[in-house]
Order: C-alpha cells, then sequence, then structure tokens
C-alpha cells in the first residue's frame, strides 16, 4: 500500500483509539447521536480544510479563509435581512466567496506575489470590508428570516442539512481531485511546477482555481456559520484560519506541496472536532484545547517528515531494489 | 598560495553608494514616511505636539522590537508565526513569579527566560529537526498560547509591582519614554548585527541559497537556530513592556501580533521568500504603521478600518513595482 | 523529401541575451537528427520553442507545409510534436499510468477521466517499448532508469510526428543506452522525425542520419552524416580547430597529505581507500551515478560515512560538517554550480570571502575594504570578466560563476582542493583558463582531486587515475596503463572478452 493510504490509515486508527478511550468512561460519548453530532459542529472545519489543502497542493497558503467567511456570512445575513429568499442569500454568499477568492489568485497568478502576503493583506481588508458595510453592528437573530436559521439544522433522513453539505463536498472534491483533469493538475503544480509547464499546465492559472476554490468553500461556510449560530459580527471565526490550517497539516497535507487527500484533511479536521467536542466530556477545562491541538500539529508534521525523509541515493548493488 | 596575477582588476562597485541609495526600497519607504507625516500634519491641529507623536510610537515600538529579529528569520527564508503566543506565555510566566512574590528584576528576567526558551523550542524543531517553520510556528503558536491559557483560563493577573510599570509607562528623558529609547537602541544593535557582522553575512548567504551556504561552509542550522533564540528573546523582551504598559496578563494578550509583525517586516522591504531586507527598511516601516494608526486615531477613524489601509499598503507597494516590471518584461 | 517540420528565422532574445537569431531547423519523416553545439548554443532554447514553452520573437514554424503556431505545451503535444527532456519532468506523487496522460486523459462518463482505460494503454504503450511496470505504482517509489521510461512512454502517448530526445541518454546505464538506441530505430522505422540532441559524438555517429549544427544561437550548417567527419563537425561547432590542449605538468609529487581508508556508506558506497599527494592530480573516473560526488561530499562533511577514517598527514582528521573540512584545509568545488556553489543574489565579492569570513573580520564584525581586497586578488587570478565586484553572481556566465566558487576556495588556502566536474557546461576558453589554473595549483603543491566523465580530460589532466562503478574502486590506473580503453571497460564493467 502507498505511503499516503498508510498515513491516513495511521491517522484514521489515532480518532479510533482516542474515541475508543473516551467510551470507555464515557460510554455515552460514543452513541450514535453524539457522533454525529460531533460530525455536524465539525462540519464546517471539514469543509474549509478541504479547501485550504487544495490551496495547499498548489506550493500556496489561504490565510484569509476565516476574514472570507465572515465577510460571506455577513453578506448573506445581511441580504437576508433585506427580504431576499434563503436560496439567493446562500448563492450570494457562495459567489462572493469565489471571487474574494479570485482576487486572492489574481494577486499570486497575475502580479506575482507569495500567497502568505497576498492573504495575509486581504484577511484583514475583508475583516475592515465587514466593518464599512454594517458599522460595526451585529446583525442578531430577530434580523435573520426563520428558514434563513433553520437551513442548516432541519433533519434530512435522520442528519442536519449542515452534515449533508459536508458529505456532498467531500464527495464531490474526491471525485474532481482523482478524476478530473483539474485535479491532477493540483497536485502536477505543487509536486513539481517546472515539469508542470512541459505538460501544458499553466501553474499561475492552476493556483488561481484553487484560490477560487477555496473561496467559494470559504463563502458557503459563511452562510452556514452565520445561519447556525443567528449572529453576524466582524469577528466571527477569527483565527480560524488557523484551525483550518491545522486540520491540514494533522492530516498529512504537505505544506511543501503536492501531497494530500480529501480523506486526510477530513480526518485531520474529525481529530481536532473529536478533541474539541470530548474535553468537556472527560471534564477537562475547555481551555486545553489550545495546547493540545499545538501538540498534535507539532507531532504530525514530525511524523510527516519522518515518513518522507530523502534518504540518500542507492548506487550499491547489494542496496538496489 | 602565490598565483601570479594575470587577469584585470575589477572595480569595487557598478555604480555610486549614493546612486544606490536614491534607488533603494528605503528611499521610497522615506517618501511614504513624508507624505503620510506632512498629510497627518495638515488633517489634524494635534498632530505636530511632542507628547502626542511620543504617544504614537507606542503603537509601535513592541512590534518593532520583535520585527527586527523576525526581519533576520525572515531574510533566512524562515518564519516564526508565534511570537504573539511567545509574549502571552511569557507575561504569564512573569504573573506566576509576581504571584510567587518576586519582584520586578526577576520578573524581567523571568520574561526574557520565557521567551528564550520558546524560541529553544522553536529553534530544535525547525533547525535540529529540519521541519517546516511556518506550520511548526503554526503549532507553538496554539501550544504557547493554549498553556498560557490552561494556567489562567479566564482570570488575570493585575498587581504588578509599581516600580514593574516602568518599562511601558516610563520616560528615560523628557518626551522619550523607555520603550521609544529600547527602540532606537535595538534597531542600532541589529542594524550592527545584520549589516556588520559575519554572523549577519551568513544570514543573507543561507536565505539566498543555503545549499550553497553549507557547501561554503556555514554552519546552517546553527544559525537558523540562533535566529530563533533572537526571536524569542525578543519576544520576551516585548512581553516585559507590553504586560508592564498594561499592568495586566491575560491569556488573550497580544493575540494577532504575529501578523502586525510580519506586515511590518514585509512593507519594510524584506522578501518574504528571503534573501533580502534590510533593518532601516523595517524601522521606516515601523514609523509609517505608527503614523498612520496615529493619524487615523486623531481623525477619530476606527482602528479595523486602519487595518483596511494597512492591508492594501501592504499589498500595493508590493503589486506595485511588480506590475511595473512585468509591463517592461512582458515579452519573456 | 519533404520535412515533416521546418523552422525559419527563428529568433529569441532575453533581456541581455540574444539566444536564438534567425535560426532554421529541418526534420525529415523516418530519419533522425542531430542538433549539435556547445552549451550556449541554443539547443534548449530551440527544444523550448518547438514544444510551446517559449514563444519565438519571430520566424515561422511550418508542420506538414502548413504554418503553426505553438502558444501551450499541449498546443505542441497535441500537433504532434513530442519531447523526451534531459531531466525528467515528470511527478514523484503521482502513479505511472497519469504521468503518461497528464493533460490528455482518456475521458469516460461526465467527462471523468476513465481510469481503468487509462491503465490499460498505458500498459500496452509500456509493453511496445519493452517496459514491464506496474501503472499505478507511485512514480517516487521507481528508479531512475525506470522514469525514464515513462517519460519515453509519455512522448509517444500522443500521436507524435516528431519525437525530440535531448540528451536522453546523460543518465543512463551501458545496457539502458542500447535498449534506447533499438528504441530509436522502432521509432525511425515508423515515420517519425527525430531531433536528437546530444554531446556525444559516437552516439551521433551511430544512430543520426543528419545534422544540424547551432553555435552561439546561430544556424551555422546543416548536411547528412555520412558525408562529414568529426573534426569537421567540432570546428563547425566551434568555428576554429580545436585539438584540446591540456597544459604541460610538473609531476612534482610530494608527500601524502590526505588518506581516505575503508569509507563505507548505507547506500552510496563501500570501501573507499586512496590517498592522496602535494602536488599531485587525482583523477576520479567512472560513469554518471557510479557515486564519485558522494564519495567526495563524504570527505568534504555533507553526508557522514558509516564507516571508516580519514587522515590529512598524520593526523586523523574527524569531519562532520563542511565548516570542519575547510578548518582541515579540504574544499570542494562542486558539480552542480547553481545549486550548491555560487550564492545567486549574493555579490561576487561576498561570494569569494564566504568561507574566509573571520579572515576579514575584526571580532565579528567584517571589514569591507579588506573583503574587497581579498576578492580582488583572487578574483584577479583568476582572470574573471565581471562589471564589478558587487555584480550579482547569478548575473555572470557560467564559466565565470565557476571562477567565483574556485577563487572562494583558494582564498581559504586549502591544502586539498576537489573539483567536481569543473569544465561541465562551460565555454572552451574558460575550460582552457581552469585546466592551466589546475597546473598551477599543482605545481604549487596543492593535492587536487578532479571528478570528470570526460575522458580526454582525464587523461590530459591526471597523473593517476581512480576508477569508481556501482559505489565501488575497480581500478587505479597510472602512467602507461591510462588508455581511453582501459578507462571505459573498468567503468561500464566490460570484461577482457569485450
Amino acid at each position: 500500500m502507498t505511503l499516503l493510504k498508510s498515513r491516513e490509515a495511521l491517522l484514521a486508527l489515532a480518532i479510533l483509539a482516542m474515541t475508543l478511550l473516551i467510551a470507555a468512561r464515557f460510554p455515552a460519548f460514543v452513541r450514535p447521536n453524539n457522533l454525529a453530532g460531533v460530525f455536524n459542529d465539525t462540519s464546517p472545519l471539514i469543509i474549509l480544510a478541504i479547501g485550504q489543502m487544495i490551496v495547499i497542493l498548489t506550493k500556496c497558503i489561504d490565510l484569509s479563509v476565516a476574514a472570507n467567511l465572515a465577510l460571506c456570512g455577513m453578506t448573506a445575513a445581511l441580504l437576508n435581512g433585506a427580504g431576499l429568499p434563503v436560496v439567493v442569500s446562500v448563492g450570494a454568499a457562495v459567489a462572493l466567496g469565489a471571487s474574494l477568492g479570485a482576487l486572492n489568485g489574481v494577486l499570486v497568478w497575475k502580479v506575482g506575489i507569495p500567497s502568505i502576503v497576498v492573504t495575509l493583506g486581504t484577511m484583514t481588508i475583508f475583516r475592515g470590508v465587514i466593518f464599512l458595510m454594517t458599522n460595526g453592528k451585529w446583525v442578531n437573530a430577530h434580523e435573520m428570516t426563520a428558514p434563513f436559521k433553520a437551513l442548516p439544522r432541519s433533519i434530512l433522513l435522520g442528519l442536519p442539512v449542515m452534515s449533508w453539505l459536508a458529505i456532498a463536498v467531500i464527495a464531490a472534491f474526491a471525485v474532481m481531485l482523482t478524476r478530473t483533469a483539474l485535479g491532477r493538475a493540483f497536485y502536477a503544480v505543487g509536486g513539481n511546477p517546472h515539469a508542470a509547464v512541459y505538460t501544458g499546465i499553466n501553474v499561475g492559472r492552476t493556483q488561481f482555481a484553487a484560490f477560487v476554490l477555496s473561496g467559494a468553500l470559504a463563502g458557503l461556510v459563511g452562510y452556514l456559520w452565520v445561519a447556525r449560530y443567528a449572529v453576524a459580527y466582524v469577528d466571527i471565526a477569527g483565527g480560524f484560519e488557523l484551525d483550518v490550517v491545522a486540520a491540514c497539516v494533522i492530516g498529512g497535507v504537505s505544506i511543501a506541496g503536492g501531497v494530500g487527500s480529501v480523506g486526510g484533511a477530513v480526518l485531520g479536521a474529525l481529530f481536532l472536532g473529536v478533541i474539541k467536542n470530548a474535553l468537556p466530556v472527560v471534564g477537562i477545562s475547555p481551555f486545553w484545547q489550545m495546547a493540545i491541538s499545538g501538540t498534535a500539529i507539532i507531532l504530525a508534521v514530525a511524523f510527516n517528515a519522518s515518513q518522507s525523509r530523502v534518504k540518500g541515493r542507492i548506487i550499491l548493488k547489494r542496496a538496489e531494489v | 598560495m602565490s598565483v601570479a596575477p594575470t587577469g584585470r582588476t575589477l572595480p569595487d562597485r557598478q555604480q555610486s553608494r549614493v546612486a544606490r541609495a536614491l534607488r533603494s526600497w528605503e528611499a521610497l519607504l522615506l517618501v511614504v514616511f513624508i507624505a503620510v507625516f506632512t498629510i497627518n500634519s495638515f488633517a489634524s491641529p494635534y498632530f505636530l505636539n511632542a507628547w502626542n507623536l511620543s504617544d504614537a510610537t507606542y503603537n509601535f515600538t513592541e512590534k518593532a522590537l520583535i520585527a527586527f529579529a523576525m526581519a533576520m528569520l525572515i531574510i533566512a527564508g524562515e518564519i516564526d508565526l508565534s511570537v504573539a503566543s511567545i509574549i502571552a506565555l511569557a507575561s504569564t510566566a512573569m504573573g506566576l513569579a509576581m504571584v510567587a512574590g518576586f519582584g520586578t528584576p526577576v520578573l524581567v528576567l523571568v520574561g526574557l527566560g520565557a521567551g528564550l526558551l520558546c524560541g529553544v523550542v522553536n529553534g530544535v524543531l525547525v533547525a535540529g529537526l529540519g521541519l517546516p517553520s511556518i506550520v511548526v510556528t503554526i503549532g507553538t503558536m496554539s501550544l504557547f498560547r493554549g498553556l498560557s491559557f490552561i494556567i489562567l483560563g479566564d482570570q488575570a493577573f493585575t498587581a504588578y509591582p509599581a516600580d514593574f510599570a516602568y518599562f511601558g509607562q516610563g520616560y528615560v528623558w523628557w518626551v522619550f519614554s523607555f520603550e521609544l529609547v529600547l527602540f532606537a537602541v535595538c534597531a542600532v544593535l541589529f542594524y550592527a548585527l545584520l549589516h556588520r557582522t559575519t554572523f549577519g553575512r551568513a544570514v543573507y548567504a543561507i536565505g539566498n541559497n543555503a545549499t550553497a551556504a553549507q557547501f561554503s561552509g556555514i554552519r546552517v542550522a546553527r544559525v537558523k537556530f540562533i535566529l530563533f533564540l533572537l526571536t524569542g528573546v525578543m519576544s520576551g523582551l516585548a512581553a516585559v513592556c507590553l504586560t508592564s504598559r498594561l499592568g495586566s496578563t491575560r491569556p488573550s494578550i497580544a493575540t494577532g501580533m504575529e501578523l502586525e509583525v510580519i506586515t511590518m517586516v514585509v512593507l519594510g522591504g524584506v522578501s518574504i521568500l528571503g534573501g533580502s531586507g534590510t533593518i532601516p527598511g523595517v524601522v521606516l516601516a515601523a514609523f509609517i504603521m505608527g503614523l498612520v494608526t496615529f493619524g487615523f486615531g486623531l481623525l477619530n477613524v476606527p482602528g479595523i478600518v486602519m487595518s483596511i489601509f494597512l492591508g492594501l499598503l501592504l499589498i500595493g507597494v508590493i503589486a506595485l513595482p511588480r506590475l511595473f516590471q512585468t509591463r517592461l518584461l512582458r515579452r519573456v | 523529401m519533404q520535412p515533416v517540420l521546418s523552422l525559419r528565422g527563428i529568433s529569441k532574445e532575453f533581456p541581455g541575451v540574444k539566444a536564438l537569431s534567425s535560426v532554421q531547423l529541418d526534420l525529415f519523416p523516418g530519419e533522425v537528427t542531430a542538433l549539435v553545439g556547445e552549451n550556449g548554443a541554443g539547443k534548449s532554447t530551440i527544444v523550448k520553442v518547438l514544444t510551446g514553452i517559449y514563444q519565438p520573437d519571430a520566424g515561422t514554424i511550418t508542420l506538414d507545409g502548413q504554418a503553426v503556431r505553438f502558444a501551450t505545451a499541449s498546443a505542441a503535444s497535441a500537433a504532434g510534436v513530442t519531447a523526451i527532456h534531459q531531466e525528467t519532468v515528470l511527478f514523484d506523487e503521482l502513479s505511472v499510468a497519469e504521468n503518461i496522460w497528464l493533460g490528455h486523459a482518456p475521458r469516460g462518463r461526465f467527462g471523468l477521466i476513465d481510469r481503468r482505460e487509462m491503465r490499460r494503454r498505458s500498459v500496452a504503450l509500456l509493453d511496445s517499448i519493452g517496459a514491464t511496470l506496474n501503472p499505478d505504482q507511485k512514480l517516487k517509489d521507481l528508479g531512475i532508469a525506470s522514469k525514464h521510461l515513462v517519460a519515453i512512454a509519455r512522448a509517444l502517448s500522443v500521436d507524435a510526428r516528431v519525437v525530440i530526445m535531448d540528451e536522453p541518454t546523460a543518465a543512463l546505464s551501458y545496457k539502458e543506452i542500447h535498449e534506447l538506441y533499438a528504441l530509436v530505430e522502432t521509432l525511425k522505422s515508423q515515420g517519425k522525425a527525430i531531433l536528437f540532441i546530444s554531446h556525444k559524438f559516437d552516439e551521433i555517429f551511430r544512430i543520426a542520419d543528419r545534422y544540424t549544427v547551432f553555435r552561439d544561437g546561430q544556424f551555422v550548417g546543416e548536411g547528412r552524416i555520412a558525408e562529414v567527419t568529426e573534426s569537421a563537425l567540432v570546428q563547425m561547432m566551434v568555428g576554429r580547430a580545436v585539438d584540446q590542449i591540456f597544459p604541460k605538468r610538473s609531476h612534482n609529487i610530494g608527500a601524502p597529505v590526505l588518506t581516505v581508508a575503508g569509507y563505507c556508506h548505507p547506500t552510496e558506497f563501500a570501501d573507499i581507500g586512496f590517498t592522496l599527494h602535494r602536488g599531485e592530480i587525482l583523477g576520479f573516473y567512472g560513469l554518471v551515478g557510479a557515486g564519485r560526488s558522494e564519495v567526495m561530499q563524504a570527505i568534504f562533511g555533507i553526508t557522514k560515512p558509516s564507516k571508516g577514517a580519514c587522515r590529512i598527514e598524520d593526523k586523523v582528521a574527524v569531519i562532520r560538517s563542511t565548516s570542519e573540512a575547510v578548518a582541515a584545509g579540504i574544499v570542494y568545488v562542486p558539480e552542480d554550480r547553481g545549486r550548491q556553489g555560487a550564492v545567486k543574489g549574493l555579490p561576487i565579492y561576498q561570494n569569494v570571502t564566504l568561507p574566509s569570513l573571520n579572515a576579514v573580520s575584526r571580532k565579528g564584525f567584517l571589514q569591507l575594504a579588506e573583503e574587497l581586497k581579498l576578492a580582488r586578488d583572487y578574483t584577479q587570478r583568476l582572470d574573471l570578466r565581471a562589471a564589478a565586484l558587487d555584480q550579482d553572481v547569478g548575473l555572470l556566465s557560467g564559466g565565470n560563476q565557476q571562477k567565483v566558487v574556485i577563487a572562494k576556495w583558494l582564498a581559504t588556502k586549502p591544502q586539498v582542493i576537489i573539483l567536481d566536474e569543473p569544465t561541465k557546461g562551460i565555454d572552451i576558453g574558460s575550460k582552457a583558463a581552469v585546466h592551466a589554473f589546475m597546473a598551477e595549483l599543482a605545481a604549487q603543491g596543492l593535492a587536487v582531486i578532479m571528478v570528470s566523465s570526460e575522458i580526454p580530460e582525464i587523461l590530459g589532466m591526471s597523473d593517476r587515475v581512480i576508477v569508481m562503478r556501482e559505489g565501488r574502486i575497480v581500478a587505479e590506473v597510472a602512467g602507461d596503463a591510462m588508455t581511453p580503453a582501459a578507462l571505459v571497460r573498468a567503468a561500464a564493467g566490460i570484461g577482457e572478452a569485450a
């Protein structure tokens, strides 16, 4: 089996072991209802991690996802407040997210600014724009229509719509990444940009596409976030971009580009989600969560590096495979 | 070795130092600085006041202390996203020492020591184990602040001794605050370290081509390790100043400051890809960011709008020269 | 016969460099055209123009009598122009099948990639070139030779009319080279036009039907291989008759300086032992990938040998890092100049003083005047051509970059200098200068190791030659025993009968 698959299997095992350990003392944690709740609670992180993974595959990073999310969520809430139907609000959030992603992408592709600088800049700009739109005021529950707030929670075949959306995104992106030319191009661009040019792949345009996808997913999550918590303000999901990057790193996505999978990103997000939901159950103060996820990131990156460490060339005959 | 000279002598430089300086990034920043200063003095009558200007320096002194070390780290091709979390942990450590009854000198040592220790952790992980610094420091960023949250939860340390206030609130002479003087001293020290010493030269060599630097006998891992220690200590120093100025420690102290520090460094002309940048550039960028914040503050513009401006400034100053260049080199 | 592909008046300019000025090139069906020229003649630029990587500034490309324009690499491959590149331009994280079909994979339902069909076609394609590889294996798990086969399969996966081979044998073993020749014959018989780029004359005369010569970005001549001699071709390449003349050597061999005994590495080399003397030039010959550079990098402290000892004069030297090697008087001029040699982005003088920073500083503070003096002295001795000492090294030509790297090491006043392929990819003028300089250094008592794959250079410069094969020393020859045949046989592992 390939290295990548075994890496994901290991992560899945770690999550399973952790869950069983908790279940040994607190059986309630593994009741299907509760597990579904954990998945639902982690859905936004899962969706964003998939988008971030694609960006990281192409040797870039998108630090503006959380700010993008906040801006799109606010826009959806304001449009909804202005009387537009839910579908239009959600569509607008996704479209706006994609456009904001496109803005990042253009700056990386056409202007050639490193993505970390671009998204560092746009993350402050996006948050600032929310302030300009609202003058710093909150949009509260009573300013949103009932269907707007209800959609993510409404139950379909036993699961909330938000969970179904996460599942749909997982499925769609798994197919896209493995079965389409664009999907394979993301890996090619990050794995060997020089060779990608010789293959007829436009590196900048592929990075642009990654930012657009990441942005669109951020827009979708923006709506989900605002509707779920029934509130929108400048600072929602503040610092969440780091959780998203953390989920990718824990999921085995290489920051150097070209290595990663949807499965890994989902598992990385679930790992963080299980910890977050388990802490109150096992009676550890939620203040521990940050240190734990930090430790997990460091262990994950150390593990990934030890797996992919390059050994010297194999020249000696007896050592040859 | 005495090989007979055969070739011709090469001139030392292609253009005079003055011509070079005029075309530098620092010259552009100086123009921006003068422009911002002028606009501000017209926009508000309260701007040109020694005490107001002195107050304005608090906007950047603490960040700039870290930015000096961060600039060297980024020039060497690495980055440290955990600096703000180091402040939180160092500040928390000082709070613990304070609760244990130690006096101001010990508090300062604890702050610096905690910063150093955090730097050691980052240095071992990046320089020792060869892990990518951007991911490692995202991890330690969570870890360091996470430890602070574990210790403090939603509590705060507040009862700092009265003489501890000097570092963030005291004045050395007239309008010159302790922080401003510290900033100036550190600017000179870092200028000398980066631009005048063998260590600084090694930093540039590593940032331009770490492999070739190693093949030239430079101890690459050691230099990077020292840079992480330096960044840790400077973050500890910033923690002393900030804690002293605020008079309290909460685990959320200095949240997001790492991004402002990096913005300052990049605005100062340091290439995020490593290999180039100067301390004078960072000093100018610090002043520009400080003045913009102060000027907008006088005009009652909310802080967040100012951050839009800084975001635009960051992208703009990097994009404009590049757009100009691509236009010229389009046919390549 | 009508050419399949015809280039006329192709020009390409980069800032400061005219890479191609109005060159022409014709490729004929079922024939191999060799493109010959020195490094910098414009060969790789024309390949990039043909494959759609570069757009020419002027000129026309005609395919089957139709004027065409290759805007992207995919446009060129769609038109049937395909290339096997010098370095394998493939993707480690993708599977064999994906590497072959990336960009033009067979599509199934909903326009998705049809993986079963892709796998099937990959197997068929690999079969046709005599390769048995698992199409689902990730490329990173393959060896160099297998990767090369994947690259060939990729080139043939489009319905190619024109196949470009850019130094295809550079990284291949003796056996693999012969398999490649057989493949070229197959392609010829299928009526494909082949552009073959190579530095190896024996190879050109063996498989090419025609030749085209470029020099300094200009077209010099073309014709049939059967109607030209080797020396005539060389003369066209360099623009003058060249007998490679090596400098007279004094051969004053002194006391031993460096003794290496029993050096081993888990995967790279085993049982390496030799003694190097003052004033000696010791040649290391072998095929590409025989482990010579790896041994030198272990001596220089880049990699750690698992066993073995190293002595400098009479003292045991423990070298765990490059800085310890430099302190012990051992320096290394690497083969990969761009990555390991010159620090591009830093000015010339800072490159020269990089290993000597302690000598040009006081208490850690650099003395600019001393730096410039040191750099001036050594660059002058090597006859460096540059605008000024503060010029970026990255802007210099390959030969001049090499001079900067050598100057950097001489400034440390070493006892042992190791030169790894010192003249690879540099022009003939610089080459002669480097050779003369090496001879001079040896005459002054420096101990020199030269790793080279060029037989004339090895024979012309060395006092003694060690031959390596598959990570081991297989022969040591000196004096009259130093013949081309002896070196080639030992390096290729050919027995007496061959």
